[in-house]
This record gives structure tokens, C-alpha cells and sequence, in this order.
């Protein structure tokens, strides 16, 4: 009975992914030929559907750290930390892709790959606290000791950068160039072709089902090691 | 509230015991200062001949104040893992006040070098703040900001292996709150601006050291006893 379960489970997780596979397929396709370019900004406006999913799987995966490593400094499970570790170690690889991503955008646009615009110092800083999470990491030697200061610390991290939305727009070096109307109106209206909102809000689930995947096999990867430790240790 | 009164006395105690070493040894504020002097002579030697304007020199003081804590700040707790107290203390008392005790005693060092720095800097540079009252409030609630962000970190980086380095990429996602506010009201201070201008930089300078004191005594008791 058990067994027949499993194999239903697995049926249900192949589907899954193979739907995942798909829906990622026809976003990028859709985001390419089926959505129009926006009037005002032309084919570069295209990189929407791509530069805001991963900046939202960035702060996400922020979020799950946080979110952890609360839990590992309530229980002491060896596996939040991980899984901790895990979601930032996703968070920096997309918080990469986003800086990388709105940086191309910023040098067709603004004329600069980089201008201190308040968007950008906040993913920079995003990006200085999972550079500085994992230099903490790999600086404690001691799993658990390792484990309950890298947790500190992302949630310190996790207080601190909501206060850094109300002080970047403050810096006085540059007025925001973010194309903040393009997709949310000063009136909070959207302010999207359905067209284009279709495939952002679609590319937009399908980044977040393809994090959540990658995050879930790697604490596969990790509770399998941990299953298989356990009897090595034994013999010795 | 005995307790709370005793972890008060503890706190004190712990203060007391760290400013009583640290005026025998003399090596948390012999380094800050050190560098607080240095890094204001290259800075004043480099630009002397221009007048720069208040944007650079409030962004000047507080490279040079930020960098004279991140070299001096991590030694509160560092000093105790290098000279084996560390066990002592964690016995001696509560971890609340540890960490009350060496915030205070880093705000004392940190004040100290600021109270030596910060008109040296308006010497050597020149300068004469059209508001020094919100001057001295600038410089001194970024003194508490920065030492309230960086108490935590610093018991972090005594446990971590690479003590130096690290104290600073830690310290700076976390602290850049506090120091972009710091230097945005030290900038109007010495421009000068209409009345309240910079009561929202302060405001934020005072609600962050709120915000960070208090997570920290939440946090501290995991970082101390692990």
C-alpha cells in the first residue's frame, strides 16, 4: 500500500515537473513573439518577464532564509539550517541574474550599466548580505555553532533592509530612472497590455515554481546524505 | 523587579570591568583612534588645496568613522576569546547583559574617538557648520547607531575563524541604514538648510538603534551560548 502511494507520488511529481517544463517553455516563447513590445520603450521592454521574476525570487528566497533560520533557532534541526543555507544560496544566484539583468536593461536605456538609481543600491545590498551570509558560513567550522550564527544573522539582515526602503529614497545622488509607471501606475492601477500581463504574471509563477523546485530537490539531496551518513558512522 | 534591577547592576558591571581594562591596555581606543587620525590626515593632505562641498566632506567624516569603529569595535569581544574569559564571563553573568554591557562600552569608545575626531576633522578640513547643534546630534546619534549594529557582529565574527576581515562585509549590508542617514544629516549640518530638514534622517538614525538594540538582545542569547 505504502509503496503503491510512493509510486502515485512520483507519477504526480513527474507531471508536475513536466508541466513546469512546459509552462517555462511557452512563457520564454510567448515573452518573445506572442507579447507585444511596449509602445514607449520598445523590444528592450521585453526584458520584464525575465529581470522582475528573478529580482522577486531574490527577496523571496531572502524571505525563506529568514523564515528558517527562525525555525533552526527554535528547534535545532540540522535540515533548516540547510535548507537556510539553500534558499540563499537560490536567493544570490538570482539576486546575480537580477542585477545583471537590470544592469543590461539600465545601459540600453539610461545610457550607463550602472548609476546608483535606488533600485539598484538596494539589490546591491541584497547582494553584499548573501556575499557576507555565506562568508560567515564558511568561516565556522562547527556545524551547530555555524548554524545558529548564520541564522542571527540573516534575520539581523531580514530587520534591517526593510528600513532601507525608507532610507535609499533619501540618498541624494540620483532620482529613481526605474520605470516604476510601466507596470504600476502612480495610481496604483496596473498599467499593462492584458497581453503582456498574461505572460509577465505567468513567467512571474513559473520562476517561482522553478525556485521552489531547484529548492526542494536540493533538500532531497540533503535528507538523502543524511539518511546515508548515519549507518557509515556506525560501522566506524 | 529586583531581576531587572540586577541585570542592570550586572550590565554596569560588565561595563565597568571592560572600560577598567581597556584604560590599563589601552588597545581598542589606542587603534580606533590611530586610524581615525590617519585616515583624517590622508584625507585633509590629499585635498587641501580644494574646497569640496558638504556633501563630500559629511560622506569624508563618516568613511573615516565608520572604518576607525570596523577596527576597533570587534575587539570588546575578540579580546575575551583570545585571553580565554570568555567561559568566565558566560558564567558571571546573563547574556541580556552582556550584551548591554559591551553595547555601552562600545558607545563609550566609539563617542570618545568621535569626540576626538570630529573637530579635528572640522580643523584640519576647514570647515565651519552653519548648524553645529544638529552636527553634534549627527555625529553622536550615528555613534549610536553604528556601535548598536555592530555589538551583535562583533560577538558573531569572535566565534568565526577569520576575526579581521570579516567584522567590516558583515557589518556594512547591516549598518548602511544607519550611516546613509548619518551622513545625509551631516551633509545638511554643515551645508546648512531650512529647520528640519534632517529631523527625517534623525528620526530614522534613532528608530534604527532602536530596531537593532532590540533584535540583538533577541538574537544575542543564540550567538553567545552556542
Amino acid at each position: 500500500m505504502e509503496r503503491l502511494v510512493s509510486i502515485k507520488n512520483r507519477g504526480v511529481k513527474m507531471a508536475a515537473r513536466l508541466f513546469l517544463g512546459v509552462w517555462m517553455i511557452v512563457v520564454i516563447l510567448a515573452a518573445f513573439l506572442w507579447a507585444p513590445a511596449s509602445v514607449d520603450m520598445g523590444q528592450i521592454s521585453r526584458i520584464i518577464f525575465f529581470h522582475i521574476p528573478t529580482a522577486w525570487v531574490t527577496v523571496l528566497a531572502f524571505l525563506v532564509c529568514a523564515i528558517y533560520s527562525v525555525r533552526y533557532l527554535k528547534g535545532r534541526a540540522a535540515l533548516d539550517d540547510l535548507a537556510a543555507s539553500f534558499a540563499a544560496e537560490l536567493g544570490l544566484l538570482f539576486c546575480v541574474a537580477a542585477t545583471a539583468s537590470g544592469s543590461l536593461f539600465a545601459k540600453a536605456t539610461w545610457g550607463s550599466y550602472w548609476n546608483w538609481d535606488p533600485r539598484e543600491t538596494s539589490i546591491f545590498v541584497l547582494l553584499l548580505i548573501y556575499g557576507a551570509y555565506f562568508a560567515l558560513r564558511s568561516s565556522v567550522d562547527d556545524p551547530a555553532r555555524r548554524g545558529s550564527l548564520s541564522a542571527a544573522y540573516s534575520i539581523l539582515a531580514f530587520v534591517t533592509v526593510p528600513v532601507l526602503v525608507f532610507v535609499v529614497p533619501r540618498i541624494p545622488a540620483v532620482q529613481s530612472l526605474h520605470p516604476a509607471d510601466s507596470v504600476i501606475s502612480a495610481g496604483g492601477k496596473l498599467n499593462m497590455d492584458a497581453r503582456m500581463l498574461l505572460v509577465f504574471l505567468s513567467s512571474l509563477a513559473g520562476f517561482t515554481g522553478f525556485a521552489a523546485w531547484v529548492f526542494s530537490l536540493r533538500l532531497r539531496v540533503a535528507r538523502i546524505s543524511a539518511r546515508l551518513a548515519v549507518p557509515k558512522e556506525a560501522h566506524i | 523587579m529586583t531581576s531587572s534591577s540586577h541585570s542592570v547592576r550586572e550590565a554596569l558591571a560588565v561595563l565597568s570591568k571592560d572600560l577598567r581594562s581597556e584604560f590599563r591596555t589601552r588597545h581598542a581606543i589606542s587603534s580606533l583612534l590611530l586610524f581615525a587620525i590617519t585616515s583624517l590626515a590622508v584625507v585633509s593632505f590629499s585635498v587641501s588645496p580644494y574646497s569640496l562641498d558638504a556633501d563630500a566632506q559629511g560622506a569624508f567624516l563618516w568613511i573615516v568613522l565608520f572604518f576607525s569603529a570596523m577596527s576597533g569595535l570587534s575587539r570588546s569581544f575578540v579580546k575575551e576569546e583570545e585571553s580565554h574569559t570568555v567561559m568566565a564571563l558566560r558564567l558571571a553573568a546573563s547574556s541580556d547583559s552582556v550584551y548591554i554591557g559591551k553595547l555601552l562600552f562600545n558607545i563609550v569608545i566609539q563617542a570618545a574617538a568621535g569626540v576626538i575626531a570630529a573637530p579635528l576633522f572640522l580643523l584640519l578640513m576647514d570647515i565651519r557648520p552653519a548648524q553645529p547643534g544638529l552636527f553634534a546630534a549627527s555625529v553622536a546619534l550615528g555613534t549610536i547607531a553604528m556601535a548598536s549594529s555592530s555589538t551583535i557582529i562583533a560577538a558573531m565574527i569572535s566565534r568565526a575563524n577569520s576575526k579581521g576581515a570579516l567584522f567590516a562585509v558583515l557589518a556594512f549590508p547591516i549598518s548602511l541604514p544607519g550611516l546613509a542617514s548619518a551622513i545625509r544629516s551631516t551633509s545638511i549640518s554643515l551645508r546648512g538648510g531650512q529647520a528640519g530638514a534632517a529631523s527625517g534622517d534623525i528620526r530614522i538614525l534613532l528608530a534604527y538603534s532602536v530596531l537593532m538594540i532590540a533584535a540583538s538582545l533577541l538574537l544575542f542569547d543564540f550567538v553567545w551560548n552556542d
